[in-house]
């Protein structure tokens, strides 16, 4: 009976310990592996390393060279934008028509979405070798079309350097709009209906109910979508890879292919990771906020 | 009447309107759009090279042979190894069940503790946690190699093992966490008051309903980490390269013919496993999809 008392306590004590054991690893794996490894590139970048890491700090010479001397990393940061600003544009607008008339009711409705959905389930390098090959300047997608009677017809952009970065946008705007149809219509099956229902006894068209009602409504969607395929946008580097392989020369480079080429393929550790912390640094300047404001959001709701 | 719901939504009469048969019309051709490249893939990989010369894109098959598919499976040249994409299909596998289960596993205690477990500090911690979900991967592939150096894990499918499931943990964790987080705590209460400790609801209260979460980490990690060709190039060598990598040096291979039909085949047999889950898991894929999109 005597020494159940402490038995006790330790049984509590390890227990309220417990919550916090049972997190330690993952704990101490985020701290290592995530915020160790960020702060190692961070420093890396302020040194001179090449093929091997060497420690001394030598500013930010990195950066300076990046951004002044070096025309690919123009190149690829100009690719982004195009590249970006084009894929979101396409995937918002052909998500958001598909999602809208995937709302009217449909008959096999499911049917459809698996369809529109189904390439998110495969890799970019898969997609990207279907791709690859429907726009192979030769026996792709110029073929079928002279084969069709009009025999004038050519379409080379895969092996044009002003054009083959337009490839890259079909083929991951084929891949991804699926994706944002999905988020518009789970937006849209939240609208309270009797809105929609109260807009229509006062005799207001469907277009119209939908372009001054429904799709003002869908704002926090809209804002998912571009922080989404900002991200994807930021971080492409498979179908670049398997599509282009940054070429031709290195016309399609993206940051994420820059940096891969310069850290792994030329052994410039430093400049390589210079180039990584540029791309982190511009993606945690939208996702912070964009964390932020989502975390208030449903912690007072 | 076809559609009970026409009526409502468009005020219009029953029956077939102009304006709904341009609606399939429009779904059906989006649906097109969306098929045509597997389409073309699929027929491009039974056809012959002669075939493929003579004909087109979507041409029908002279004749049928699955040559291609057999030559992609066990002795296409991937670089200068010509054994097909099978040793390269089976790391994948090797690959991607080990880290699933552990990610998942590890997920699922993670958000057990953060949704009902709570201690000062694990909110924030959380949060931090959640910003693995969005990093993007250059930023940690050079400590990453160097480490799995130390390790002497480097190019061996146990350092893959270790990278997928480190950062599969942020994704992992947040399904678990939202997902418990909607158990509501009168319940955890009352079983604690009954004398219940972690484990117990842990056993008898919390995994009893975890069924349809676990099925979306699972299947939200097995298509990440077989799609993933990032840490796979970074991090393989030559004996432990996942079929992405396979995939890809086999269509950028330059020497030789280029045999665009053992190219798609190729790429029939790297897609097929997650086209498979996707097929029979439709909608616990697309919860994946979302619950990793919106956060929170």
């Amino acid at each position: 009976m005597k020494g159940s008392v402490p038995r006790r306590r330790l049984f509590y004590f390890l227990e309220g310990g417990l919550p916090r054991l049972v997190l330690a690893p993952t704990f101490v794996a985020i701290l290592v592996f995530v915020y160790g490894f960020i702060a190692w590139t961070a420093w890396i970048s302020l040194t001179n390393s090449r093929l091997l890491p060497n420690y001394k700090f030598a500013g930010i010479a990195q950066y300076v060279t990046l951004f002044t001397k070096e025309p690919r990393w123009w190149v690829a940061i100009t690719n982004l934008f195009i590249f970006s600003s084009l894929f979101i544009a396409f995937c918002i607008i052909l998500g958001l028509i598909l999602a809208v008339l995937l709302d009217q009711r449909v008959r096999a409705e499911g049917f459809f979405r698996t369809i529109y959905l189904y390439p998110m389930a495969l890799s970019f390098i898969v997609t990207g070798a279907a791709w690859k090959w429907i726009l192979n300047p030769d026996l792709g997608l110029e073929r079928l079309v002279r084969q069709l009677g009009f025999a004038g017809f050519t379409f080379r952009w895969l092996v044009d350097s002003k054009m083959a970065i337009y490839t890259v946008v079909i083929a991951a705007v084929w891949q991804s709009a699926g994706f944002v149809l999905a988020l518009f219509l789970a937006g849209l099956r939240g609208i309270d209906d009797a809105i929609i229902k109260a807009a229509q006894v006062d005799g207001a068209s469907l277009p119209r109910i939908y372009w001054r009602i429904v799709i003002p409504s869908l704002r926090p969607v809209f804002l998912s979508s571009v922080i989404i395929l900002s991200h994807i946008a930021i971080k492409s580097f498979d179908l670049i890879m398997v599509l282009t392989r940054g070429g031709p020369g290195y016309s399609t480079d993206m940051p994420a292919t820059f940096m891969y080429a310069f850290a792994f393929n030329r052994g410039r550790l430093a400049f390589g990771a210079a180039s990584a912390m540029v791309m982190f640094l511009a993606v945690m300047a939208f996702i912070i906020p964009y964390l932020y404001s989502e975390l208030r959001g449903t912690r007072n709701a | 009447m076809p559609d009970g719901g026409l009526e409502l939504k468009t005020g219009r009469g029953p029956g077939l309107s102009f304006g709904r048969i341009l609606l399939y019309v429009a779904l059906i051709a989006a649906a097109a759009f969306f098929l045509i490249p597997f389409f073309v893939m699929v027929i491009t990989s039974v056809k012959s090279m002669e075939d493929i010369r003579t004909g087109h894109l979507i041409s029908w098959p002279r004749q049928f042979t699955l040559e291609a598919w057999i030559k992609a499976w066990g002795s296409a040249c991937i670089g200068v190894n010509c054994v097909g994409m099978k040793g390269y299909f089976w790391n994948s596998v090797r690959m991607v069940v080990p880290s699933v289960i552990l990610s998942t596993l590890i997920g699922a205690m993670n958000g057990y503790v953060f949704s009902k477990w709570r201690f000062p500090g694990s909110e924030t911690f959380f949060s931090f946690l959640l910003l693995g979900c969005f990093i993007p991967f250059q930023v940690i592939l050079l400590p990453m190699s160097l480490t799995l150096g130390w390790f002497k894990m480097a190019q061996s499918i146990q350092g893959l093992i270790l990278v997928h499931t480190i950062y599969g943990l942020p994704f992992t964790t947040l399904f678990f966490r939202n997902f418990y987080v909607t158990i509501p705590d009168e319940i955890i209460r009352a079983a604690k008051i009954d004398g219940a400790g972690f484990f117990r609801i842990l056993w008898r209260v919390v995994l009893p309903v975890s069924a349809p979460i676990f099925v979306v980490s699972i299947i939200w990690q097995t298509t990440q980490i077989w799609n993933d060709f990032l840490f796979g190039v970074a991090f393989s060598g030559s004996g432990s390269q996942p079929v992405t990598v396979a995939l890809n040096n086999l269509v950028n291979t330059s020497t030789g013919v280029k045999e665009y039909n053992v190219d798609m085949a190729a790429a029939i047999i790297a897609g097929l496993p997650t086209l498979f889950v996707y097929i029979i898991s439709g909608k616990y894929f697309l919860r994946g999809l979302t619950a990793g999109a919106v956060k929170g």
